[in-house]
């Protein structure tokens, strides 16, 4: 088969390249979801933490 | 070690024997599933390289049929345990089930292979018998290295019945590979042509490989 | 501990990927005969390439899962095999598209590598599925290890079997990498394989990262609290 002409041939490279820089970009944001989830928890359990601190501490303080 | 394979072998055919459970319905498999593939394919007989295709399918799916049942009994009446207690090389097991397994392929293709000259095949079959012979052993060889292996991985899944198939399928296309290029030229139409030396070759290196693969795991999947 | 040299690694990385696609669509010479839709063969060759080599890396690190029984490698091998299906099927959407450029075609049953990662994005398909039928974690890190050493000797037998398998009537340009390729596009090949080899490498690295810290996190709440995951999910990962 003969080459494509530079426009036709342009959009299939272009589709190439998009197919990964979207599976670049799935993978990513996917990873970003977990990192923010981790966040939560992280931040979950330092409040928990400080109340527990919070509690004891009157003990102290008499 | 040998001992250990063939008592195990011995108890697997013996129970076979008793309870036929696998190969009668692996060979009323292979030769429905060659009336399947007449309707399929619509054509009276098939020669060349469809027919080793059909041959090899044939083949394949039968052996499917037997692997899902390969450990079944071990996992159901609890011999993996009396297996491990026992102090034998655990390989040993794996061996054992990939020699039943060759026995029942080997009975099912007594079966099938002449009925598949009988309802399909176009040339005649006895010139090419023995290349034929050589190059359903190496096939069968692979197909029960890579099974019996696949079907202890499947036992002990939940899924079992679905795993196996899974696995062992695109494992086995190499071995669908070799086997068809090389029965192809054995069933032409002008007479058996000479068999491919590289085709046979390359399944006897994968058998090899794989052996040594299965060879070298089978014992972690049988710690617990 | 895993996030350690990622930064630079990462920048290393989008450096030498942009390098090499700058090259690419700015200074490489069009095929002769394919014309410009041979630019695809600078993304999905290195990707090809970079898979196969994460298959096997992901069969080593099962292999050493089974031989030390650290469930570190187990997550090695599952975080490898797990991009490595992503660029698997990364390979056979862009190797349809120039299948469909360059020949009409939308598959091309003569194309060794196409016919290959087809196959073997069947097999690894059923990884997940394995390791999400066994609940116990020793026993589900056991089994999949013994998978991707099995899976990983499997790969490149595959590829030399299906090879041999096609007719060499149209020899296709695309999988035959090396042969007769002017100067520049080899260069220019090889940095976008090196690229994509770096991003497998961070991207691996990001991943263990991630995992490395929810393990640690649930570690964390558990002592702090004493309550385990509020949520426990049976998931096909494997945990630290």
């Amino acid at each position: 088969m003969p080459a494509l002409p530079l426009d036709e041939a342009g959009k299939y490279v272009a589709a190439a390249y998009l197919v990964f820089l979207a599976l670049l970009l799935i993978y990513v944001s996917i990873m970003a979801g977990r990192l923010g989830r981790v966040e939560r928890e992280l931040s979950e359990l330092t409040a928990d933490v400080e109340a527990r601190d919070r509690a004891r501490e009157p003990e102290h303080v008499s | 070690m040998l001992r250990a394979v063939g008592a195990i072998l011995r108890k697997d055919l013996l129970l076979e024997l008793r309870t036929r459970e696998s190969v009668p319905a692996m060979a009323i498999f292979g030769v429905t599933t060659l009336v399947v593939f007449h309707f399929a394919l619509d054509r009276p007989t098939v020669e060349g390289d469809l027919a080793a295709g059909v041959l090899w399918v044939t083949v394949l799916f039968a052996a499917m049929l037997g692997l899902n049942r390969l450990f079944v009994a071990e996992e159901e009446q609890g011999g993996f345990d009396a297996f491990l207690l026992a102090p034998i090389d655990r390989t040993s097991l794996y061996v054992a089930k990939a020699l039943a397994l060759l026995t029942y392929l080997a009975i099912v293709e007594l079966i099938a292979v002449p009925a598949f000259a009988i309802l399909l095949l176009e040339p005649p079959l006895w010139p090419a018998l023995p290349g034929l012979v050589l190059v359903l052993v190496l096939g069968d060889v692979g197909i029960c290295v890579v099974g019996a292996l696949v079907s202890a991985i499947g036992i002990r899944t939940r899924a079992r019945d679905l795993i196996v198939p899974l696995l062992a399928l695109p494992l086995l296309i190499p071995v669908v590979i070799g086997a068809a290029e090389a029965t192809a030229p054995l069933l032409e139409q002008g007479g058996a042509e000479a068999l491919r030396g590289r085709w046979l070759l390359t399944l006897g290196l994968y058998d090899a490989v794989f052996a040594a693969i299965a060879y070298a795991v089978f014992d972690d999947l049988l710690e617990d | 501990m895993h996030g350690k040299g990622l930064r630079p690694l990462a920048l290393l990385t989008a450096l030498t990927l942009t390098a090499a696609y700058v090259l690419v669509f700015f200074w490489t010479p069009n095929d002769a005969d394919q014309g410009f839709v041979q630019k695809i063969f600078y993304l999905h060759v290195p990707m090809a390439i970079t898979a196969l080599c994460g298959f096997v890396a992901g069969g080593i690190a099962g292999a050493m899962y089974l031989r030390t029984r650290s469930s570190a490698w187990d997550l090695r091998a599952y975080v490898a095999i797990h991009l490595s299906q992503i660029l698997a099927v990364g390979v056979l959407i862009t190797g349809s598209i120039w299948a469909k450029a360059s020949w009409g075609h939308w598959w091309l049953w003569d194309e060794p590598m196409l016919v290959s990662f087809l196959i073997v994005f069947l097999l690894y398909a059923t990884y997940q599925v394995l390791r999400f039928s066994i609940e116990d974690r020793e026993r589900q890190a056991r089994y999949a290890s013994v998978f991707a050493v099995v899976a990983g000797a499997f790969v490149p037998i595959n590829f030399a079997m299906v090879r041999m398998a096609q007719s060499y009537v149209h020899p296709r340009t695309l999988g035959t990498t090396t042969g007769g390729m002017p100067g520049e596009m080899m260069l220019t090949f090889v940095i976008a394989l090196a690229g994509m080899a770096l991003l497998f490498v961070t991207l691996w690295k990001y991943e263990m990262a991630s995992k490395s810290a929810v393990a640690q996190v649930r570690a964390l709440r558990l002592r702090l609290l004493g309550d385990d995951d509020p949520l426990p999910r049976r998931s096909a990962a494997p945990s630290l």
